[in-house]
């Protein structure tokens, strides 16, 4: 993780960014009103006081922090901010994503933005559907010992161990489907000790099952051609010639689908199918 | 009726014609054998030292998941997946130090103290169903087939979890028996096939199956039937070194029981993947008269 940690002293009110907290004193006196309580975490074993209700990622660059890496969409779903916290009293780890998670008082957190994973190189175009192509670029799959600690690291809630017992079995098409939330966060590969890299090898068996086992879509090649044979070509060069106000007609008065229609619905007028 | 059953990791890779024709046989014999839901490895092999508590987790967690699911019996098909997982029970049977520390660390939500009693089908064969109702199911008795039973180790060591007499088995002769064979007794039908010795020493895999199949084949026998996948790689593969070796030296077939129960309940032979098999188990099936001449069993990968 890129910090950098500034020395200033977090103030005592807003929730807000500390660029934007205004000087004035009327301003302040209207942010008291809304003065979010403090709660003690600690970031890497310092104690920092946060407004209670701020995510992990948030609270870390209240403290100070600013964030180059270890932070992606902010919406949960890149896997850059993978988190291990503790509580108090409990001996066991917990797991989220620092954008998701609010912060709890006394959660000593420390942040896993990255994992040195062995991830195999492959020229996917040569590869078949066979699970040995998993079993020969991953061969450390089978020191799996079935601890599954990878499951309880998941912050997906994935069965990890599951997925990789799947592969075990050579059924690609089952890891495919029971790792199908996974986002790369590695934090299952950080907890294990077989050094497996489990989110590497699910994004191969993934890529496997959605190119060479799950059906080709026949009707997606025959509309293809049709439109590298030019069938389109006219209704879309008269399109791009009708005027704005034509074309607003023509959109509100289209004719969709109802709700329900079955599978050999068809439009009235079927000159564009 | 309904059995959980572990199939493993290689039958559902290399062994496909070790679980296919098991669980049509059982089907047709009113049973279903109901495959355990996200088993894991079964720990491949059993580990001696004594404080190697990592390597049961893995059998243990499969069996805390089969009590979970209300099962009191679990079916393995596989000779190592039955000892591994039965030796791993035992554990957590008799050594209440080393049961507490695994139901601990494995978190599963349940105490196990070994509750979930681990068989092998031919067990089922035996004592559910017994050889004489067997016999009564077979509509194509393997007559003239002189098969030879190899136990290789893991049905019969070590003794706490054998599932026959250990020094005079006779539970897959009796098998093949029931099906209208003729068992050929010898004295190496449970000397050790070379196991995993010979991932590290490959160059052995021919004089571990020398002297079994030499003195199964001057007792008369045309095939060797067997119950693990490992006994069926080492044999297989010490048959070729041998050849290779040993101008005039005819191969065996290599049968899985499952295959010959499979072809005697009069299924179809293809439930069998003969295909799978090394050397050509069809062409004595066909001798036998008990493959039909036209059946042409397509081969995968030659």
């Amino acid at each position: 993780m890129s910090t950098k940690q500034t020395k200033k002293k977090p103030a005592a009110t807003a929730a807000k960014p500390r660029a934007k907290r205004p000087a004035a004193k009327t301003a302040v006196k209207e942010e008291k009103k809304i003065a979010a309580r403090l709660i003690p975490i600690y970031i890497m074993g310092k104690r920092y006081e946060v407004p209670e209700g701020l995510t992990i990622m948030k609270a870390m660059e209240y403290a100070g922090y600013i964030l180059i890496r270890g932070c992606g969409c902010r919406g949960g779903t890149c896997g850059a901010c993978g988190t291990f916290y503790r509580k108090p009293g409990d001996y066991k780890l917990q797991v989220a994503l620092a954008c998701q998670k609010t912060v709890e008082p006394d959660m000593y957190i420390a942040q896993i933005p990255f994992f040195p994973a062995n991830r195999a190189v492959y020229e996917f175009a040569g590869l078949t559907a066979a699970p040995e192509e998993v079993f020969k670029l991953y061969p450390e799959l089978f020191r799996c010992v079935g601890c599954n600690s990878c499951t309880k690291a998941c912050p997906q809630g994935i069965e990890v161990m599951d997925t990789v017992s799947a592969l075990f079995h050579g059924n690609v098409a089952e890891a495919a489907q029971l790792s199908f939330d996974c986002i790369q966060c590695g934090l299952c590969t950080s907890r294990c000790f077989g050094e497996l890299a489990q989110y590497h090898m699910f994004q191969l068996a993934r890529r496997i099952y959605g190119a060479r086992i799950v059906p080709r879509a026949e009707h997606l090649t025959e509309i293809v051609k049709a439109v590298n044979e030019g069938k389109y070509d006219r209704m879309l060069d008269q399109l791009k010639r009708t005027k704005e106000d034509e074309l607003k007609k023509l959109y509100q008065e289209r004719e969709v689908e109802p709700m329900g229609a079955g599978e050999d619905w068809k439009p009235k007028d079927t000159t564009y199918l | 009726m309904s059995l959980a059953y572990y199939p493993g990791c290689t039958l559902k890779t290399k062994a496909k014609n070790l679980e296919q024709p098991a669980v049509a046989s059982m089907q047709a014999l009113g049973f279903k054998l109901d495959e355990v839901p996200r088993w894991n490895c079964c720990g491949a092999v059993y580990s001696l030292a004594d404080d190697d508590l990592m390597h049961q987790v893995a059998p243990v967690r499969n069996l805390i998941r089969v009590k979970k699911q209300g099962a009191t019996r679990l079916v393995t098909l596989c000779a190592f997946c039955l000892n591994t997982l039965k030796r791993a029970n035992l554990v957590m049977k008799e050594d209440v130090e080393k049961r507490d520390a695994l139901n601990d660390f494995i978190d599963e939500g349940i105490h196990y103290g070994g509750e979930v009693k681990v068989v092998h089908l031919l067990e089922v064969l035996r004592d559910d169903i017994g050889w004489g109702a067997l016999s009564q199911k077979v509509r194509l008795p393997l007559r003239g087939l002189k098969a030879a039973p190899y136990y290789g180790c893991t049905l019969l060591r070590p003794r706490e979890v054998a599932i026959d007499n250990v020094e005079n088995p006779t539970v897959l002769g009796d098998f093949l028996k029931a099906l209208g064979a003729s068992p050929v007794d010898f004295p190496e039908s449970t000397k050790c096939c070379g196991s995993y010795q010979t991932v590290s020493s490959p160059g052995d895999i021919a004089e571990y199956a020398r002297p079994i199949l030499s003195s199964a084949s001057s007792h008369g026998a045309e095939a060797l039937v067997v119950t693990c996948p490992l006994c069926d790689y080492n044999l297989a593969r010490g048959q070729k070194e041998l050849a290779k070796k040993q101008s005039g030296f005819r191969e065996m077939p290599v049968f899985y029981f499952t295959q010959l129960l499979a072809l005697a309940l009069g299924l179809d032979p293809k439930v069998c993947h003969f295909e799978l098999n090394h050397g050509s188990p069809e062409l004595l099936l066909r001798e036998k008269k008990l493959l039909s001449q036209v059946e042409s069993v397509s081969r995968i990968g030659g």
